[in-house]
């Protein structure tokens, strides 16, 4: 076999040359962008702190504010339901379609493209589309919220959901399909097992992600703790908005601490 | 065919009885199949909870639902670029694509500085502990609450919508590469350790390398976040690009053909990164 | 007895994996499937439980053609074939004796086999193979908890619960420490004897072939260049399978 001579001087220059290449791309993209936008990366960075001193001032929750903390509470309460809610749905939805879609349990290719494109397609359309369409449909409620977080995670569970089984659940698979075992059989003894952690493992995070999201959800369709927010936020009752984000934190690091102790006894 | 002929006697074994009488029991309950069985019936029967007690605001359901599919089919079926026009949205379409595309490099950037202070394996765990509980926090306020906060502190404009979806890329990349960094071996580390190298090129010289596959990876599963998130803050925190067209004619002036036209190039924009992540993650991966 | 004629199978176009594989198996002979990697070793074996669909040739088990089955008896043909892999395939969170019992699936109703309900003999016979391969005391313990070895036991376990007459074992020592091997190689050739079934192994080490097997078929390029008993299997015959080097190596 002939190959050509590659010193390893000339390997680790052309290396290096690529790299500076690459990051020098970078740098440019980055400034055009800035131009473009209108953006003082200098200006900006320093009115991060004036951006906290301001926010310590006017965002810090008084003695006063407390008195909003129930409604706050019980807001958040149903935002965090709602977000339950819509992901043990969509769970329910996108481990049917994982099956029927994954390169290993896929019935078919026709299914495996057909089901890779309606994940595509759900988890792709933006967020704010879904909420806006539904509102305009279902009006100002909390089914409405509830609907635009459960299409977007559909498409992204049976995502996640058919990657699990094609990583952790072909060998074991195989194994007891070639002991004659039938389909359901299968997938009820090896697929389902094999594959319970991770799928937990990824609903305990996408309630965590849906949370936040629903502030999101919650400000266009007036609902929920994003409503709340907005609200405080536009009668400049920053002391309020100060607490509801205050109130978001706690919740959202107890529900991620949380989420971290089961993972370490389930897994 | 199987018999017991020829076999050593059995020995009766504590953990199960072979008493005909009795049953075989197949398994034993642990700590881990209790914990599944407990969450799976608490989230069931939470989601029970809220779905029977959802308000609902008396909306007759298949009204909506009708007026539903009628909108998908205008979105769908019938898009156009209606008042605004292709290159309006085009140009708007490009702003939130440089927002994504600049969050993410701040992002990255900043990212990997922190996150080789948080590492475990390479600093000492005070300082680690510290950003990491700092990232915690940071992560935990949702981004178009970033971007709105920044809004009224430095003013509407880009400035605060890219300062707000700063702050999550760098919180949300300092935990993914600081992961990274975590599981290289230790002894390509303390091979340049005992060498007597100094921390910075430690990093450089070992750590950097070893994880650009996964940095990469990150960096645009990242991108595609900021992108998206970039067109949310755009519609909610009125901070412009797409999404503000989005929230106009979608709440405004309920245009839904050109609510579809602006869906279909955001998708087309998602499809092309995830496009290139695909690519860039075999690409790394078949080496 | 096992037959196989004249098997062909190709992945691509003109791109042929196997090409003419033809052989014998009696029962109680333990068999080694010997050859360099990407030689075809892995596509003869799991074209005989049809895992893989082939492309031409006949494969008789007892006289019944495996390849002509339709998908009801291509599972009644399947259960009658063990497989063993060298990753043990296992459902690793599931007990050693429900993953044992995993190779009554293809004797149950659908039903019966998803939600997991055994009859009280077909646990025992489970029990009583586990003692057979050295795990009884482990029946309840999850497999993400045993080492390669035991795993690997458990897969032989699995297999045997079928009754097969077959059981094919795909590189089973491959992941293996040199002590567990030896143990796995020196089990399953028992158990072949024992039970008088066929056993069909892909080996990477020549020596061990040579040590165990009673029949060596040698593949290169997705042609078998070799058949015959283990003793018959020479320098030169070793050379032209791996090249010159390896067989020196080996020498
Ligand atoms: N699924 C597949 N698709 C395409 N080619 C394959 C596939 N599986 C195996 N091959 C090719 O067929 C040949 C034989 O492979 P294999 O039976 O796995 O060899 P061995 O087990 O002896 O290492 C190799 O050249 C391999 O690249
Ligand atoms: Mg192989």
């Amino acid at each position: 076999m002939k190959q050509p001579k590659v010193t390893a001087a000339s390997y680790l220059g052309k290396k290096r040359l690529v790299q500076s290449g690459v990051l020098a791309l970078i740098a440019g993209i980055y400034a055009i962008g800035c131009y473009i936008l209108q953006f003082d990366t200098i200006q900006g960075t320093l009115s991060i702190p004036k951006a906290f001193a301001w926010l310590a001032i006017n965002f810090m929750p008084t003695q006063s504010s407390m008195s909003y903390l129930p409604q706050i509470m019980e807001k958040l309460f149903d935002t965090v339901l709602m977000s339950i809610a819509s992901v043990v749905v969509a769970a329910v939805i996108a481990i049917f379609f994982a099956i029927l879609g994954s390169k290993v349990t896929g019935i078919n290719k026709f299914m495996q493209v057909l089901v890779r494109g309606i994940a595509s397609f759900f988890r792709n359309i933006p967020l704010v589309a879904w909420a806006m369409i539904l509102l305009f449909s279902f009006k100002q409620s909390n089914f409405t919220g509830f609907l635009a977080l459960l299409l977007m995670t559909i498409g992204f569970l049976i995502r996640a959901f058919m990657e699990i089984i094609e990583d952790e659940a072909g060998e074991a698979m195989m194994a007891l399909k070639a002991t004659g075992a039938s389909y359901f059989q299968v997938i009820f003894q090896a697929v389902i097992p094999q594959i319970i952690p991770s799928l937990i493992s990824w609903i305990l995070y996408m309630i965590e992600n849906n949370v936040r999201d629903a502030t999101l959800v919650g400000i266009l369709t007036g609902t929920g703790i994003g409503f709340i927010f907005d609200i405080y936020y536009k009668s400049f009752r920053f002391d309020a908005a100060g607490m509801t984000v205050l109130s978001i934190i706690v919740v959202v690091i107890g529900l991620e601490t949380l989420s971290n102790q089961i993972r370490k006894v389930i897994l | 065919m199987i018999s017991n002929e020829g076999t050593k006697p059995i020995v009766s074994k504590p953990s199960f009885q072979k008493d005909p009488q009795q049953k075989i029991k197949l398994h034993k309950t642990t700590a881990s199949t209790w914990m599944i069985q407990a969450v799976t019936i608490s989230l069931i029967l939470i989601t029970f909870y809220t779905l029977t007690h959802l308000n609902t605001e008396n909306v007759k359901m298949a009204d909506a639902f009708k007026g539903l599919m009628m909108t998908f089919n205008q979105m769908f079926l019938q898009p156009n670029a209606g008042a605004d026009g292709f290159w309006v949205l085009l140009e708007a379409l490009g702003v939130s694509v440089l927002l994504g595309i600049l969050t993410t490099i701040i992002g990255a950037v900043l990212g990997f500085f922190f996150a080789v202070i948080a590492s475990r394996n390479l600093t000492n765990a005070y300082w680690g502990a510290g950003i990491r509980a700092l990232m915690a926090v940071v992560r935990a306020i949702p981004t178009i609450l970033w971007a709105l906060i920044f809004s009224i502190a430095v003013g509407l404009g880009p400035t605060a919508a890219i300062l707000g979806l700063s702050f999550h890329s760098v919180a949300y990349l300092t935990k993914a590469y600081s992961e990274s960094i975590e599981e290289i071996d230790p002894a390509i580390i303390d091979a340049l350790k005992v060498t007597g190298c100094k921390f910075w090129t430690i990093v450089f010289q070992a750590v950097w390398p070893t994880i650009i596959p996964s940095l990469v990876s990150w960096t645009f599963i990242r991108l595609e976040i900021n992108f998206a998130n970039a067109v949310a803050v755009g519609a909610a925190a009125g901070a412009g690009g797409i999404g503000y067209q989005l929230f106009v004619t979608s709440g405004l002036s309920f245009d839904f053909h050109e609510v579809g036209y602006i869906v279909y190039m955001v998708i087309i924009v998602t499809l092309i990164l995830e496009f290139i992540a695909v690519k860039l993650r075999q690409h790394y991966l078949g080496k | 007895m096992l037959e196989v004629k004249n098997l062909a199978k190709s992945y691509q176009k003109d791109k042929p994996a196997l090409t003419d594989i033809s052989f014998k198996i009696d029962p109680g002979n333990f068999v080694a499937i010997i050859g360099p990697s990407g030689a075809g070793k892995t596509t003869i074996l799991r074209s005989l439980n049809q895992l893989i669909k082939d492309d031409a040739g006949e494969i008789l088990l007892d006289g019944e053609d495996i390849r002509s089955a339709n998908k009801k008896e291509l599972r009644k043909l399947r259960r009658q074939i063990g497989m063993i892999f060298q990753n043990y395939n296992l459902v690793e969170r599931l007990t050693v004796l429900e993953n044992v019992l995993h190779g009554r699936l293809g004797y149950k109703s659908t039903l019966a086999g998803v939600i997991g309900r055994y009859t009280e003999e077909e646990k025992r016979e489970a029990l009583d193979l586990l003692d057979k391969v050295g795990l009884s005391e482990f029946a309840l313990q999850r497999c993400s908890e045993l080492s390669g070895g035991q795993k690997q036991r458990v897969g032989i376990a699995r297999a045997l619960i079928q009754h097969p007459k077959v059981i094919l074992c795909d590189e089973p020592i491959a992941s293996l420490d040199p002590a567990s091997a030896q143990n796995v190689m020196k089990l399953l050739k028992e158990l072949t004897e024992e039970f008088n079934i066929i056993c069909i192994a892909n080996l990477h080490q020549i020596d061990l072939a040579k040590e165990h097997a009673d029949q060596i078929i040698g593949i290169r390029h997705g042609q078998m260049i070799f058949n015959d008993t283990a003793d018959k299997l020479s320098k030169d015959a070793i050379a032209e399978l791996y090249g010159t080097s390896a067989a020196k190596e080996l020498a």
